[in-house]
């Protein structure tokens, strides 16, 4: 019973990070560029559902919405901005620059919100429930992140194989130059991929932050590592292989807490990924491609 | 024209940013670097000039604030009685130790006599070795790291050390609480933490205290408890003793409350602030104990007379380093006013003095009553509170 416990809150931080993983993957699928920026729009998110909420009186959902326009556009902007200019420049001149970014957001919210840690009133009004006659216990946050995770990964895969613009992202991420002798707007598709990316973060610091309700500028850092280890762990640049990687690094993360080491957890998921690296240099769900010569 | 559209939404971006967070934005007014709290000196009298070190702004800015507003409030209160008047000059080392080491050789410039501070304690251990060679007596109030003072002869401390928090919280459980099953949860990246720990458990085990989960955590994975918190429960602890810091005490908390699972928290003094975590449920916290040497609400007439004089000026309630920070100068200016302080004595003879009247006075202050072993160790014990009705009272 407790092992289900365990289980639970596996998968559902396992879902927190999947989302994440999907705006590195999907990023990386399509500018061919890892966004190190990613896991600090999260913490943007959260600070802005979290004014919206306490400062404004705003109801959650509303707060998470206007949490999600707020990424979008900052996604959009940091992307016209920053990436835009590099398109053509060697990756490590736009790695570089994702890394500005990011130390950008976290000193702006510095300045802004101040060093302290904030709490975070949780935006899920969902009651725990209880199982077993009380042996195990989910809280109502575990099992919307897991609810919010599944519609998530059915609606982006939906987004994506039956609509004109998901065929258009599947063209870019395939071959930029043909997708744009084809009539594909290539910038508009890239611009799109960022701001659901960042849509998409700020759900994922929704639920991060209502699930572990501490809220400060280094927020993000630590789950946006780990999320980018997830999609590397699922094969960088594949849908599925984000959310696979997501859930399964949860879940080992989760369950090496509580039966091994709650210090080592951390050492373990690292080391499956690099055991996981040496078999499958591609990840789990990852193409192999050949270069052409 | 590429160019200033990018400067354009550049500036938008910034502003944005801005405008998301203008409502909660904090102004500090009190982290100008380096200004000082010299009030008008009164002619003729002898004059102490104090260089105080700290964290002003950054992480520690909280912990570096507090204490010099309550140093400050100390300063006042003593020139205002017109004998022997204090200079304060305060600088900031944003927590960093280089940053410290500049700050310590600007006060040397500017004249100090003897070195208040500096606040944390990796600063505190890279200044103190300096302090020593060029000769200056340091006194530190919040720095509970054994190395600081371990440096030298003219190094002393005004807070307990950290082991002795460990062993104090054990007694107290063994005392009135024998029959607990015990939890023990700490972050085993930080040293603080690591020795509560280690000597809480050392000392629980000769008082034979019931304690049968040990849990850990690292500064990387500090936001997701609930794994610990299964495996306490799963092991009956209904008493969890967890010293580290107050936001992630606030973390465990609301974790906790939500999982359905009641029992009672025992902190250290890094709990004090856990009222004060905005947005924090602060009613989870009650029943809560914790060991502090300093507690606002407490009936005694100086800390009430304190309290109310911090809060007018600082609008806020002072906390244990406020506290601190305001015992160190009045042990400093009765040490100064015993030993016949002239304003001609050079540092080493300020230190000479120093050294001589700490290691035989004894200081009644806000935080207890302390007398100092020529280590530079002060004896002074950790009191536990208990949180009730949103205060500390005295357990």
């Amino acid at each position: 019973m407790q092992f289900l416990g365990f289980l639970v809150n596996g998968i559902s931080l396992g879902s927190v990070y999947a989302i994440i993983a999907l705006g590195y993957t999907m990023v990386y699928g399509i500018a061919k560029m890892l966004n190190f920026a990613h896991g600090d729009v999260i913490m943007v998110g959260g600070y802005v559902i979290s004014t919206c909420m306490t400062s404004m009186g705003m109801n959650p959902l509303l707060s998470v919405l206007v949490g999600m326009v707020a990424c979008t556009i900052l996604g959009i902007t940091v992307e016209r901005v920053a990436y835009k200019p590099l398109r053509e420049a060697p990756s490590l001149a736009v790695l570089i620059t994702a890394i500005g970014v990011s130390y950008l957001l976290q000193n702006a919210a510095l300045l802004i919100f101040g060093s302290a840690t904030k709490s975070f009133n949780s935006v899920v009004g969902v009651k725990p429930i209880t199982l077993f006659d009380g042996a195990l216990t989910i809280t109502g946050e575990a099992l919307v992140t897991i609810v919010v995770g599944v519609v998530v990964m059915i609606g982006l895969t939906l987004f994506v194989n039956r609509t004109k613009m998901g065929h258009a992202m599947l063209a870019v991420s395939e071959d930029k130059g043909a997708a744009q002798l084809m009539g594909i707007d290539v910038n508009a598709t890239i611009s799109l991929t960022f701001a659901i990316g960042s849509g998409l973060a700020a759900v994922a610091g929704a639920l991060l932050c209502s699930s572990y309700p501490s809220l400060s500028p280094t927020t993000g850092a630590m789950p946006g590592i780990k999320a980018f280890v997830a999609a590397v762990f699922g094969g960088i640049g594949s849908i599925p292989g984000a959310m696979l990687g997501g859930i399964l690094l949860g879940i080992i993360e989760n369950l090496s807490k509580a039966y091994i080491s709650t210090q080592l957890s951390d050492a373990i998921v690292f080391g499956v990924l690099i055991v996981v690296l040496l078999v499958k240099p591609t990840g789990l769900l990852g193409k192999k491609i050949s270069e052409k010569v | 024209m590429k160019k200033i559209l990018c400067l354009v939404l550049a500036l938008a971006m910034v502003f944005s940013l801005v405008a998301c967070g203008s409502d909660s934005t904090t102004t500090d007014d009190t982290a100008a670097a380096g200004d000082t709290a010299s009030e008008s000196t009164a002619e003729g009298a002898e004059v102490l000039k104090i260089g105080g070190v700290g964290p002003l702004t950054g992480a520690a800015a909280q912990y570096g604030n507090a204490v010099k507003n309550g140093a400050e409030i100390a300063v006042e209160e003593i020139n205002a009685l017109g004998g022997l008047q204090i200079e304060l000059n305060f600088q900031d080392d944003e927590g960093d130790s280089e940053k410290s080491i500049n700050a310590y050789n600007n006060l040397k410039d500017w004249g100090m006599q003897l070195l208040f501070g500096p606040v944390t304690t990796n600063p505190a251990i890279a200044v103190a070795s300096e302090a020593q060679n060029d000769g200056y007596f340091m006194l530190t109030g919040t720095a509970s790291s054994e190395s600081v003072i371990e440096t030298g002869d003219k190094i002393f401390r005004l807070c307990f050390a950290d082991p002795e928090q460990g062993v104090a919280i054990a007694d107290y459980i063994a005392e009135n609480m024998a029959d607990a099953t015990i939890g023990v949860l700490y972050d085993s990246s930080d040293a603080y933490s690591s020795g509560i720990r280690e000597a809480f458990e050392t000392e629980a085990a000769a008082k034979g205290l019931n304690v049968v989960d040990t849990e850990a955590f690292t500064a990387d994975n500090k936001s997701d408890f609930t794994t610990q918190l299964q495996l306490f429960q799963s092991n009956g602890v209904d008493l969890l003793v967890c010293p580290f810091y107050y936001s992630e005490i606030s973390l465990v908390m609301t974790q906790a409350d939500k999982m359905g699972y009641d029992l009672t928290f025992f902190g250290a003094d890094g709990m004090d602030g856990i009222l004060t975590v905005p947005d924090f449920d602060a009613t989870l916290a009650e029943g809560a104990y914790l060991m502090t040497p300093f507690s606002a609400s407490s009936a005694d007439e100086a800390t009430q007379s304190f309290t109310a004089k911090y809060q007018e000026k600082y609008g806020e309630t002072p906390s244990q380093f406020a506290a601190d920070g305001y015992d160190c100068i009045y042990a400093i200016y009765q040490a100064a006013v015993d030993g016949g302080f002239t304003s001609d004595m050079t540092y080493d003879q300020v230190a000479e003095l120093m050294v001589s009247q700490f290691t035989s006075m004894t200081v009644t202050g806000l935080t207890g009553e302390m007398t100092w072993l020529e280590s530079g160790a002060v004896s002074k014990l950790p009191q536990a509170y208990v949180i009730t009705d949103g205060v500390y009272a005295a357990a």
